[in-house]
């Protein structure tokens, strides 16, 4: 018969089990949570404060803010100020040169995303996505410079070629022989800066097409170029539209280069080879340094209106990618 | 003792192309290089594009015959195909080539060891190129660089924990808008520091006001390379620091930030190297000094890119020339932390094998 032994000390009480995180982690979490939140604080003020900036001048010019074509303003002989201020003629050019880089970049960096993805020995893979990594990391001022010396001499005899053989459709068209720092010229500068993401957003959905789709392909009979055109072209092509308008994005909203290369003339253009044009934020850096206290807030009115722009272009274009890269998989 | 005969398999290739069947498309391509050559001659054709220009074309459409002939439809689309990708990607290499040789044959001559000793002071940008140097710049751009790690890499990569340890209720729309600021154009970031510091608070133009508008440009960059690197963290590790009883703070402070080191320290590079050249938002918010200023909290800066702007509006033979070395004074930093970041990255990758 045993006895059991009297515990000869006190149980302790249960340890109470809980989900609450100790004090440490509700540090770790809040500061952690409140620096994430920061994204979205400077996004709405970045809005808010360009916004409360330009109000004045919204109240002021009205819709004619977007649509005038004039940015002129002087004071009269009453002392009255007399202003007419409207972006509509940049934000053509914005467009136009932003739509001349998108032709050029979007095929040359399809296809080289195709090459990388399906045609390059591995060293060579190595070496190109090296440089188009650099590519994306120069400086946007090298860019422009680059553009005005080097790239300028030889687009300008491209462009008169162009005008030559095809200056009967209108946008080809020149009123005056005036070839030299045209929004052409801007756009195909633009281009350069723009093809490292589209190439790197492109080749990243390339590369997630699935791979028995694409050995199915093989299987019967396909080769190469068949198995691109049939399989990769249809499942890539969300991607491939998605990582343009990334690009579009960066084209809307480049200041330094584009003002470097093209002619600023406050003067809406549609022809793309007359050396003239400009877009709002190459716009703001001209009438900067010499603006009035109004004309500030116009311009920095314009800033919103550029900002707002290329956010909607930017979420559109990730929901594109997003959709596209999560397909895959 | 016996002798065994081993036999050692030889490496085979079966598909690869023989000698014989390679000779005719090399015979074609000789063949369009001299009909190039020839046109280039004695047509309106000239220039060295023209040669990269009237090769491709005419090589491509040479092989589409020669394919069509020997193979049939099918394979001449696809040898035309290729051709065209092959040509896509020489396009991009040719742009990185020309920029990085026009940056050194242009800005070599202008550098000399007093560039790097001398400031602007007493130097206008017209004077012959010896006068006056980039100290002032190269010191601001320094101070930029610095105070812009002072306040995008903590926040850059807290915000990549948030994505990726803590993954709370708003991590998609905070992901989201991370992806959204990454695109605001630089000149909006300038601006949106103007307008909410200098004309609201007794700030003025400085190297610090400079360094926030660039960070607003730099964060994003810093957290979606961040966060790559911490989403390649094995769960693994994460459940093994929490069944040691560790809490999460302790879980990502001793353990998942160590394992990612390497590939944060990248990512911060990568995120420097992306505001090195900024030009657009320092319009507004540096000053653009000409002096050295040793104060990089107040008083007007200067800064690499502000002095390859300036050169470059004034355009003057001498103007031009300093720019040109200012920017390739900036195109050998921005190579050296590309380089560093491949090294540094290189090495993560390797650690994890």
């Amino acid at each position: 018969m045993t006895l059991i032994d009297k515990p000869s000390a006190a149980i302790p009480a249960p340890r109470e089990i809980t989900t609450k995180p100790r004090f440490s982690d509700r540090v770790f979490r809040t500061v952690v949570t409140s620096v994430g939140a920061l994204s979205v604080t400077i996004l709405t003020l970045i809005g808010l404060f360009l916004a409360s900036q330009g109000f004045a001048t919204f109240k002021e010019e009205g819709l004619s803010f977007i649509t005038g074509f004039e940015w002129q303003q002087y004071t009269d002989e009453s002392g009255q100020r007399v202003s007419n201020l409207g972006i509509g003629a940049m934000l053509i050019g914005t467009i136009l040169v932003a739509l001349v880089a998108l032709v050029v970049a979007v095929p040359i960096s399809v296809f080289c995303a195709l090459y990388l993805t399906f045609y390059a020995p591995i060293k060579v893979k190595n070496a190109l996505v090296t440089v188009i990594d650099l590519m994306a990391s120069f400086p946007s001022i090298l860019f422009g410079m680059w553009g005005y010396f080097v790239l300028m001499p030889s687009a300008e005899y491209w462009a008169k070629l162009i005008n030559k053989y095809l200056g009967w459709i209108p946008v080809f068209d020149v009123k005056a022989p005036l070839f030299e720092r045209s929004p052409f010229i801007a756009g195909l500068v633009l281009a350069t800066m723009i093809i490292p993401i589209v190439t790197s957003v492109s080749r990243e959905v390339f590369s997630q097409t699935p791979l028995d789709r694409i050995q199915a392909a093989y299987a019967l009979g396909a080769n190469k170029w068949s198995v691109i055109k049939t399989v990769v072209l249809p499942f890539g092509a969300n991607g491939v539209v998605g990582g343009s308008m990334l690009g579009l994005g960066r084209a809307l909203g480049e200041t330094v280069a584009v003002f470097t290369v093209l002619n600023i003339v406050y003067a809406p253009n549609f022809e793309i080879l007359f050396g003239a044009g400009g877009n709002v934020a190459s716009h703001i850096i001209a009438y900067w340094s010499d603006a009035t206290e109004y004309e500030t807030g116009a311009l920095l009115g314009a800033g919103f209106v550029l900002f707002i722009m290329t956010l909607l272009v930017n979420f559109t274009a990730d929901f594109v990618v997003n959709r596209a890269v999560t397909k895959g998989k | 003792m016996t002798t065994t005969n081993l036999v050692t398999a030889t490496p085979s290739r079966p598909w690869q192309k023989t000698p014989k069947e390679i000779l005719p498309s090399i015979l074609i391509y000789v063949g369009v290089a001299i009909l190039v050559a020839l046109i280039v001659e004695f047509t309106g054709f000239k220039g060295k594009l023209a040669y990269i220009g009237l090769f491709i074309p005419i090589g491509t459409i040479a092989q589409f015959f020669w394919a069509r002939y020997k193979f049939g439809m099918k394979a001449a689309k696809d040898v035309v195909a290729s051709s065209i990708m092959a040509t896509g990607a020489i396009a991009v290499f040719i742009p990185v080539l020309s920029i990085l040789l026009t940056t050194f044959i242009k800005g070599l001559p202008g550098i000399s060891l007093e560039l790097f000793t001398t400031d602007m002071g007493e130097a206008s940008f017209t004077d012959p190129v010896g006068n006056g140097g980039l100290l002032h710049a190269i010191v601001g751009t320094l101070y930029l660089i610095l105070l812009s790690i002072a306040i995008s890499v903590p926040m850059g990569i807290l915000t990549a924990l948030y994505l990726t340890e803590i993954k709370g209720p708003g991590s998609r729309f905070i992901q989201f808008m991370v992806q959204a600021m990454s695109g605001v154009p630089s000149v909006v970031a300038g601006l949106f520091i103007f307008s909410a510091v200098i004309l609201t608070t007794p700030l003025d133009t400085s190297g610090f006001v400079a360094s926030l508008a660039l960070s607003i440009l730099m964060v994003p960059t810093v957290t979606r390379a961040s966060q790559e690197v911490l989403l390649l963290i094995p769960n693994d590790l994460r459940e093994a620091g929490l069944a040691m009883g560790a809490t999460q703070w302790r879980t990502v402070a001793m353990i998942v930030v160590p394992a990612a080191k390497s590939g944060l320290v990248t990512a911060s590079i990568l995120g420097v190297a992306r505001i090195a050249g900024e030009t657009a938002p320092l319009i507004f918010t540096l000053g653009g000094a000409d002096k050295l200023n040793p104060n990089p909290v107040s008083g007007i800066q200067g800064a690499l890119p502000f002095y390859i702007w300036s050169g470059f509006r004034l355009g003057t033979e001498e103007s031009v020339q300093r720019s040109w070395s200012a920017i390739l004074v900036l195109l050998v930093i921005v190579l050296a932390l590309f380089t560093l970041a491949r090294v540094v990255g290189s090495k993560q990758k390797g650690a994890r094998k």
